[in-house]
């Protein structure tokens, strides 16, 4: 049994009522009138949206990780996270975000453009090195659709909006948000669970993996579908968040035993922990306005990034090759 | 469960113009070497036999059924293969990583994990990441996951490649033992004093054709060895103990 599981269980438990209270006004004592109605209104649906979006995205690394067999492989590889930006985007741009819904079904939209995009050019034994720069490509590509967006923006007004919402945060975030991210991402994390075994196989490389009865294209289905609901939902409801799906499976791997499908369920609780926590705590700090969520996940996971690379170079147990 | 010997029977097997026409049997019970010069279709061979690649041309039987059309587990349960080049992704234990050979069947039996463990010697070995192994040492865990899976037929990629004399001795050993319990065993082998001495039978292949098939001292005949590498070579020693000589 996977000791992670529990421990990660408890942690959790234990931070969701302590984000609960914490914020510009903390609520240790139901002094406030309205403090009810913060907790449920405000508190509670940005606290389970958190956790949502960390989830997904820590169980999307893991996937990811095992997949191109690389500690430093991120869901953002993938192509579906700017996918669903380029959409979200879209609906400042043509002023749709104003009517709720649109926003995130844009978001998705995009996002299952991405991921048909990405089955077109790498499936049917594509091989995992085509399947990347395709990936990088799709990435690319849209990257490139959204600077224009912006750069075509209407006006400044939108402008601002589109840039502000891609930095990623949870913000005034409503029950309608989780509604929509939580189920697509729990069913994203069974997906992804069920590629778990095949992703052992792959431990000892895609020649191995196939003879020991992996159908290749099965499992980049069962990929793609899985990062896509996870990422793609979690992009509608958040915006971009980087670094968590890079970051989480590491810390993680040293409490499994380092298989790939021991990794997917511990990473999805380890990431909406630190979704969780990373939110709580901007909340506190006290600025003029709220730092970004997403910016404030880059300052931590880029200089994590670095010093991960620096262990490799130095050849520090980040697996073998 | 002892299962009656049979063979993997191919027919007219081809994968463009790396491989063509290829017919042979590979026998359970019996060591089989696929030797030739590089680039003549060896791996080719091998990674077909495997399910690793789909052939162009042919069939390849097993128990009657075209191994191609075989449900991808029920195939793996019957055939067990080790890669050239083995690649170790992660960090895992000795027996996490045996015990991957048991995926095709979809269990986590421990009896065929902890045989295959003492089978190679590793019983030692277990708890211990494999990053911790030497070579030698993992080329036994990654052989050990193969038998784990317990399957008729072995299929190893040059597994004596990287490995010094006493561990090339030593696997050598393990795998006429297999042969002996009654498993088709199948190497590619580019030492061919070792194949002479290891193999109950050669494929020798050239240029992607089948050229001789049978026992190492006709499919290895000095003739076959002029036609195919271009040298003078000559046998010398006694039976279980060939020295290749080139003359020229």
């Amino acid at each position: 049994m996977n000791r992670a599981i529990p421990l990660l269980l408890l942690a959790l438990l234990a931070a969701i009522p302590l984000s609960l209270l914490a914020g510009r006004a903390w609520l240790f004592a139901l002094d406030r009138p309205d403090a009810l109605l913060i907790v449920a209104e405000l508190r509670l649906p940005r606290a389970l949206l958190a956790v949502t979006v960390g989830a997904g995205l820590g169980a999307a690394g893991a996937a990811m990780q095992g997949y191109l067999r690389n500690p430093l492989a991120d869901p953002g590889l993938f192509g579906i996270a700017p996918g669903a930006a380029l959409g979200a985007v879209l609906s400042f741009s043509f002023g749709f975000a104003a009517s709720g819904y649109l926003l995130p079904l844009l978001a998705l939209a995009g996002a299952g453009g991405a991921m048909a995009l990405l089955a077109l050019l790498a499936g049917r034994g594509g091989g995992i090195a085509l399947f990347t720069l395709a990936g990088l490509m799709i990435a690319s590509l849209a990257g490139a659709l959204t600077s224009l967006v912006i750069s075509l923006a209407p006006n400044p007004w939108a402008l601002s909006e589109i840039v502000t919402w891609l930095m990623g945060a949870l913000t005034d975030r409503s029950w309608a948000d989780v509604a929509l991210a939580a189920p697509m991402t729990l069913v994203g994390i069974v997906v992804l669970a069920r590629a778990a075994p095949a992703l052992d196989a792959l431990t000892l490389g895609e020649d191995a993996a196939r003879s020991m009865g992996v159908e290749m294209d099965k499992l980049l289905a069962l990929l793609v579908i899985g990062v896509g609901l996870t990422i793609g939902s979690g992009v509608a409801v958040a915006g971009i968040i980087g670094f968590v799906g890079l970051m989480v499976p590491h810390l993680v791997r040293p409490l499994t035993d380092r298989c790939p499908s021991s990794l997917i369920v511990p990473s999805a609780l380890a990431g909406g922990l630190l979704v969780l926590v990373a939110d709580s705590v901007l909340r506190v700090i006290p600025m003029v306005s709220e730092l970004r969520l997403g910016i404030a996940l880059s300052l931590i996971g880029a200089p994590f990034f670095l010093w991960l690379l620096l262990r490799l170079r130095r050849g520090g147990g980040l697996g073998l090759t | 469960m002892m299962q009656t010997p049979s063979a993997i029977e191919l027919r007219d097997l081809g994968l463009g113009d790396r491989l063509r026409g290829v017919s042979a049997r590979i026998e359970q019970g019996q060591v089989t070497a696929i030797c030739g010069p590089n680039g003549a279709g060896k791996s080719t061979l091998l990674r077909l036999v495997a399910g690793a690649l789909k052939p162009s041309t042919g069939v390849a039987l097993l128990d009657n059924s075209r191994l191609h059309d075989m449900h991808p587990r029920h195939r793996a349960q019957q055939i067990g293969y080790l890669p050239q080049e083995p690649q170790i992704a992660w960090d895992l234990s000795v027996r996490n990583l045996v015990s991957l050979g048991r995926l095709a069947h979809g269990d986590a039996r421990r009896e065929p994990v902890d045989a295959a463990l003492g089978a190679m010697g590793l019983d030692d070995f277990a708890e211990r990441p494999v990053s911790t192994l030497s070579g030698g040492e993992r080329a036994r865990v990654l052989l050990a996951r193969v038998l784990a899976g317990e399957p008729r037929f072995i299929l190893a990629d040059e597994p004596f490649a990287s490995l010094d004399l006493a561990y090339q001795a030593s696997l050598a050993r393990h795998l006429r033992a297999q042969a002996a319990g009654g498993k088709g065993v199948v190497v590619v082998v580019h030492d061919l004093a070792l194949a002479h001495n290891l193999a109950d039978r050669v494929l020798l292949l050239h240029r992607g054709v089948l050229y001789a098939d049978g026992p190492p001292a006709d499919a290895l005949s000095p003739d076959n060895l002029r036609a195919v590498f271009g040298v003078e070579a000559r046998w010398l020693g006694e039976p279980g103990a060939r020295v290749l000589a080139v003359t020229d």
